[in-house]
């Protein structure tokens, strides 16, 4: 069984990747479509303002663009079916490594990768159910699914074990999938946000290298809709997180709270997090200055995540390096 | 500018008697010290000065680490202490900045407060003039019922009306700042029950060896260490008796502990007498305290038979190493050994002490330094003996787990042979005194705490989540229904009768409020679709956040 998830995982890898070049082609076709319809541009105002208002696509399809576009969006429909056989395998790679580990399987750093990304992938999914105008968006999202994924299946692997008697409580399941579950919806908003980013910069015609990537993704003001939406959604699943950890830890521990470094680091992405909305929510901070604290938020997620476990010791057990 | 900065007008009526520049400057203080760009910066500031609290050793923490930091680091060392880089949570300058930011939050919500509970109170404001003006418009014929027919449409969705003559004004989503002010004042509740915890508490860390012999009483005395809150004293302990009876642990092949079991009996005037069992995860929990198990080990039980015959037992713990066998080292002193019986004189320089390294499941080859299996497969107790004067009569404050090394270098204390010993062996020293190894007990590491903010912060984080969610979902916004008589210029579809102009003002980001207006138009036209104003699009977002 352990070794169908390790396989599953290899799978799902596999898949991710071929969703990204499924997106990186779609992308490349958009993009010589784009010459193609410029030199024509009675043809791209009649597409223009597509059929959701809140994101308008840049150039919507208007049809008669022949076989490129037709490609283009073959292209991005298998990626996006790729990303769904993708989460399937990877889901399937997470419940074979729970019932091998007869547990939960969050039980160390891998495992923790896994769930996490495996939560980013799903709500992905959910989102571009809802908001398909978004497929383009799935580049940055299989490109970081296949780094981290990639990343936990080789630098972090560990073998099945059971939990360590402080990991088993049941605040180690409610704390630990409410912080998977609120990372993974983290994760994913850090997607529109950097798209918003790179978008932002594009309309007010910036055209230097990072900028002129966005010049195929949707438009900026959905993209922070988004962003802020998703960010808002996890941010009270993550303060209820921190909580249920803090009573757990008084359980386990003796204190609520004792600034060890995993903690301290999850005081310091909660701040973070609520300074992003707080900027938010203050006229007289810009949008993209807001949504570069988001992206500073995950990092010290991230950092959470990798760096804590590598580089500093502390009484959290689970990560399973040393 | 910010919300807050918005509102001067409001709060300093203008004495304009005599502009006093220091109280000027003050109001302004105060006016950037409650703006929402300081609270940003604050919150900023905050997550970066708990950094150096993760990268550096904490006292609070791992005391070992920072004195360790100081032998690595002489030179930094110090320079960083000063400036409380090994107490970052405690320092001068963290308190300083969450100080601050409480005070900004205080002073920002305050005037909030007030606010909101007025508009709590207030009805909903009259529709404005012109309401196509606003984000959503629409017109509609008049329903059969009029004006009442639509407020009754309203306060079935439970929305706030009032109706004022021909014109229905409606507001919903108080919920908003009810939960904004409910989530930023638990913060505030949330630093309160912190720091009645450090105040009003204390706490202690305390090995306890099994058997009635051993038994510890809750007086500060018995600890090893402990810290009680500046509002504690000695007295105010509660007074109870732990006696550990039996310690189970149960391991996996790998060494890795899987289950642990401590049974201890309580007693005491604070306490009724009982057997109580707890576990990591499962702490002990007292009247005005409780016992959380931190760790665990074994305690050898050595026998020293002197000159005269006399034995003595120690049965000190031997604290593990770290391992995962659970190596284990100690130290078993005889200051009272070579005591002659005949004249009860003391013979300082005839006192013994044994060191040792005690190996739960020793391996089967040399060297035998490490344990392991954490439980006992072959346990093996490898002693150094040493006698001569150990220096526990000096007065200087020595620990009970190591032999104090200054006797050893000038020469007081001298080692006189070393010797591996299985549980029951006696080892017969050059003198023909004796030493045996009878056994082992086993001891674990409490922390035994009071904390009287635990309830006050568990509650406060409740109201901190309600309040949260409500900010953060609650959707502020208003509506507006006027009937008039039908204008023929305009073409009215129904023909003459009355015609309803609706308007609607979403007062927070709120993407979906088209979505809702349209189905409130619908229902208050009875009919299917409105006739939606065109500019119903995106217009809603631009307003947030200007209130
Ligand atoms: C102790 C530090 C603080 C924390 C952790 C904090 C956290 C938050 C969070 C997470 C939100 C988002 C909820 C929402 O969007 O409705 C929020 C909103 C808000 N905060 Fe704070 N806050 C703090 C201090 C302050 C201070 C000092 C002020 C006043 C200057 C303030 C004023 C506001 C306002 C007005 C909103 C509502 C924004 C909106 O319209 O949505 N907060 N705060």
């Amino acid at each position: 069984m352990s070794a169908l998830s390790d396989n599953l995982v290899t799978f799902a890898i596999l898949a991710y990747l071929v969703a990204m070049i499924g997106h990186a082609v779609e992308y490349a076709l958009g993009n010589a479509r784009t010459r193609t319809a410029a030199a024509a541009p009675v043809r791209e105002l009649v597409g223009a303002g597509g059929p959701v208002p809140t994101s308008p696509a840049p150039i919507a399809p208007s049809g008669g663009d022949g076989r490129s576009k037709r490609r283009a969006r073959l292209a991005g429909l298998i990626a996006v079916g790729a990303t769904a056989v993708a989460a399937v395998l990877h889901l399937a790679a997470l419940v074979t490594r729970g019932l091998a580990a007869d547990r939960m399987p969050w039980g160390n750093m891998y495992e923790f990768v896994l769930t996490v990304t495996f939560i980013g992938v799903a709500a992905w999914l959910v989102v571009l159910w809802n908001r398909p105008s978004l497929r383009k968006l799935g580049l940055f999202l299989t490109l970081v699914m296949v780094l981290l994924v990639a990343t936990a299946e080789l630098v972090l692997y560990v073998p099945i074990v059971p939990l360590v008697p402080a990991l088993n409580s049941y605040w180690f399941v409610i704390h630990v999938s409410t912080i998977v579950f609120a990372s993974g919806i983290f994760l994913l908003g850090v997607v529109p946000a950097v798209g918003f980013l790179m978008r932002n910069g594009y309309e007010h015609g910036k055209r230097s290298f990072p900028y002129s990537l966005a010049k195929r993704l949707p438009g900026a003001v959905g993209l922070e809709r988004l962003t802020f939406a998703l960010h808002a959604f996890a941010f009270p699943i993550f303060t209820f997180a921190v909580i249920a950890g803090a009573i757990w830890a008084e359980a386990a521990w003796g204190r609520p709270w004792g600034w060890d470094p995993k903690e301290t680091w999850a005081f310091i992405s909660w701040v973070v997090y609520a300074g992003y909305l707080h900027a938010r929510a203050t006229p007289s901070v810009k949008r993209n200055v807001a949504t570069w604290i988001a992206v500073l938020g995950f990092l010290t997620m991230l950092m959470n995540l990798f760096g804590v476990n590598i580089f500093f010791t502390g009484l959290h057990s689970y990560g399973g390096l040393n | 500018m910010t919300i807050v900065d918005d509102r001067p007008e409001t709060v300093a009526p203008a004495p304009r008697r005599r502009p006093n520049r220091l109280l000027a400057l003050l109001r302004n203080s105060w006016r950037q010290l409650t703006s929402m760009r300081t609270a940003l910066i604050l919150l900023f500031l905050l997550a970066v000065a708990a950094i150096p609290g993760s990268v550096l050793p904490q006292r609070g923490i791992s005391p070992e680490k920072v004195n360790q930091y100081f032998v690595d680091h002489p030179d930094w060392a110090p320079r960083l202490d000063r400036i409380g880089a090994f107490e970052v949570f405690g320092s001068v300058w963290f308190s300083a900045i969450y100080l601050l930011l409480f005070t900004s939050l205080i002073g920002c919500i305050t005037p909030r407060l007030r606010d909101h509970f007025r508009a709590l109170r207030s009805r909903p404001p009259a529709a404005p003039k012109r309401m196509a003006r606003l984000p959503q418009h629409a017109v509609l014929p008049a329903p059969p019922g009029g004006v009442e027919a639509i407020a009754e449409v309203l306060r079935k969705r439970r929305w706030r009306v009032e109706v004022r003559g021909n014109q229905v004004s409606a507001e919903k989503g108080y919920l908003k700042e009810t939960g904004n002010l409910l989530f930023h004042t638990s913060l505030i509740a949330v630093l309160i029950g912190v720091g009645l915890g450090s105040w009003y508490g204390w706490s202690g860390n305390r090995l306890l060896v099994a058997g009635a012999d051993n038994s510890f009483c809750n007086t500060r005395q018995q600890y090893a260490e402990a810290k009680l809150g500046p509002r504690v004293n000695s007295a105010d302990l509660p007074r109870f008796c732990l006696r550990l009876d039996d310690f189970q642990a149960r391991f996996l092949d790998s060494g890795q502990p899987e289950f642990f079991n401590a049974t201890v009996t309580v007693d005491g005037p604070d306490e009724p007498t009982r057997s109580a069992n707890f576990s990591v995860n499962a702490p002990l929990r007292l009247n005005d305290a409780s016992v959380y198990l931190l760790g665990h080990g074994y305690a050898p039980v050595i026998r020293y038979t002197d000159r005269f015959g006399n034995s003595q037992i120690s049965d000190e713990p031997f604290l593990t190493t770290g391992d995962m066998g659970l190596t284990s080292e100690g130290l078993a002193a005889f200051p009272d050994a070579n005591v002659d019986p005949a004249t009860g004189k003391r013979a300082p320089d005839e006192q013994m002490a044994f060191t040792g390294i005690y190996l739960p499941t020793a391996p089967e080859q040399p060297p035998m330094v490490r344990s392991q299996y954490p439980t006992e497969r072959n346990p093996v107790l490898n002693l150094v003996a040493y006698r001569g004067n150990l220096g526990l009569d000096a007065g200087i404050p020595t620990s009970i787990y190591k032999l104090d090394q200054r006797q050893v270098r000038t020469g007081k204390v001298k080692e006189v042979g070393t010797k591996l010993l299985r549980k029951g062996e006696t080892w017969t020293l050059d003198d023909g005194t004796t030493v045996e190894f009878l056994g082992t007990e086993r001891y674990v590491t409490l922390s035994i705490r009071h904390d009287p903010g635990a309830t006050p912060l568990l509650i406060s984080c409740g109201f901190l989540l309600v309040g949260l969610m409500g900010s953060l979902f609650g959707r502020r916004r208003r509506v507006w229904f006027r009937v008039t008589s039908s204008d023929p210029a305009e073409g009215s579809p129904t023909g003459g009768s009355s015609l309803v102009e609706a308007g609607g003002l979403p007062r927070t980001d709120y993407p979906g409020f088209a979505e809702e207006f349209a189905q409130l138009v619908a229902a208050v036209s009875g009919a299917d679709r409105p006739a939606a104003g065109a500019d119903s699009g995106d217009r809603a977002g631009v307003r947030e956040g200007a209130e």
